[in-house]
């Protein structure tokens, strides 16, 4: 069976459904939590890679660029706040973030 | 099965493994190192795709920076990671209900669908076959998305200031170098003349910034 844009869709449809059953099944772990939106980041990737493939439109490259530029930054800032996190409060667990208040 | 078949099943299976084994993972080390795994078979199917500069870029930014920060970070903290995963299967019911959920609606959307080829009218930036990857995106995005890359610089360095305004800080009782205080002194206050009386000692008064 030729490798058309549908195989590659569905199996960025799966790894993005992995990113969210990540974010339910590690509550408490924010880093894994942050892993698991890097994994629906790079669905998000795919999918815009392979409509711009085979619509042969460059702009979808482009866009998934943009995308990559920001998931960078995202996980500087994220790492950077649970770093802070840890040192302020010997902890990483997320439901102790509920006391910070004001 | 031809080769671009044998390729992508080869890819897209140890991808999906591998991303399995991101969010099951007992040592979150072994999940960045699962993680970094995922990356590499991505940009292997951006290859595949006819996406090189892509590739390349997933390479290096994902597993060359973001994957090393995450290491890095995981290494640094101690973290009691056992406790973080209590409740593991407590939840692991609603987040199967709802990923399958999700999964199902997009696989009906798009994967069972072929999406047709004149689905976009006209071309944004038509690919031209004659360039390679690298020189289509460079002639694209350095003229018709120049503002759109230079903001994409302008979101990293935000990011990068806001990393480093956010982790630096300056522990108390330390004593440092102050360049302007050092700078400032003149003899006039570095200087103390006293007139001693034989047979009797002083001790020097002291300034309030501790020099004598």
């Amino acid at each position: 069976m030729e490798i058309g844009s549908g195989h590659y869709l569905t199996l960025a449809a799966v790894l993005f459904t992995i990113g969210i059953f990540g974010i339910f099944l590690n509550r408490k772990n924010v880093i894994v939590i942050l892993m698991s939106i890097e994994l629906m980041l790079l669905a998000v990737n795919i999918n815009l890679v392979t409509f711009s493939v085979f619509n042969s439109d460059l702009v979808g490259q482009i866009f998934a660029m943009m995308v990559l530029t920001v998931a960078a930054a995202e996980a500087a800032i994220g790492l950077a706040i649970i770093v802070v996190y840890f040192r302020n409060r010997g902890s990483i667990a997320v439901e102790d973030v509920n006391m910070m208040r004001g | 099965m031809g080769l671009t078949e044998f390729f992508f099943y080869l890819f897209a299976s140890v991808a999906v493994l591998s991303a399995s084994m991101v969010i099951v993972a007992r040592n979150p080390v072994h999940a960045v190192l699962f993680l970094i795994l995922t990356f590499f078979n991505a940009a292997a199917l951006f290859v595949l795709l006819g996406a090189e500069f892509l590739a390349m870029l997933l390479v290096i930014v994902y597993v060359g920076a973001v994957a090393v920060l995450f290491l890095f970070v995981v290494m640094m903290l101690d973290i009691d990671f056992s406790e973080l995963r209590a409740g593991f299967i407590k939840s692991a019911p609603l987040g199967a209900s709802i990923g399958t959920l999700v999964l199902v609606e997009l696989i009906l959307v798009v994967g069972l669908s072929q999406f047709p080829s004149n689905i976009v009218g006209q071309p944004a930036a038509a690919i031209d076959i004659n360039l390679t990857n690298t020189e289509a995106i460079g002639r694209v995005l350095y003229t018709k998305y120049l503002f759109i890359f230079q903001g994409a610089g302008l979101i990293l360095l935000v990011s990068m200031i806001g990393a480093i305004v956010l982790t630096l800080h300056h522990k108390t009782g330390v004593k440092r170098q102050i360049i302007s205080a050092q700078v400032a002194r003149v003899p006039e206050s570095a200087i103390e003349v006293v007139s001693l009386v034989p047979g009797q000692s002083i001790i020097p008064s002291r300034d309030e910034d501790g020099t004598a």
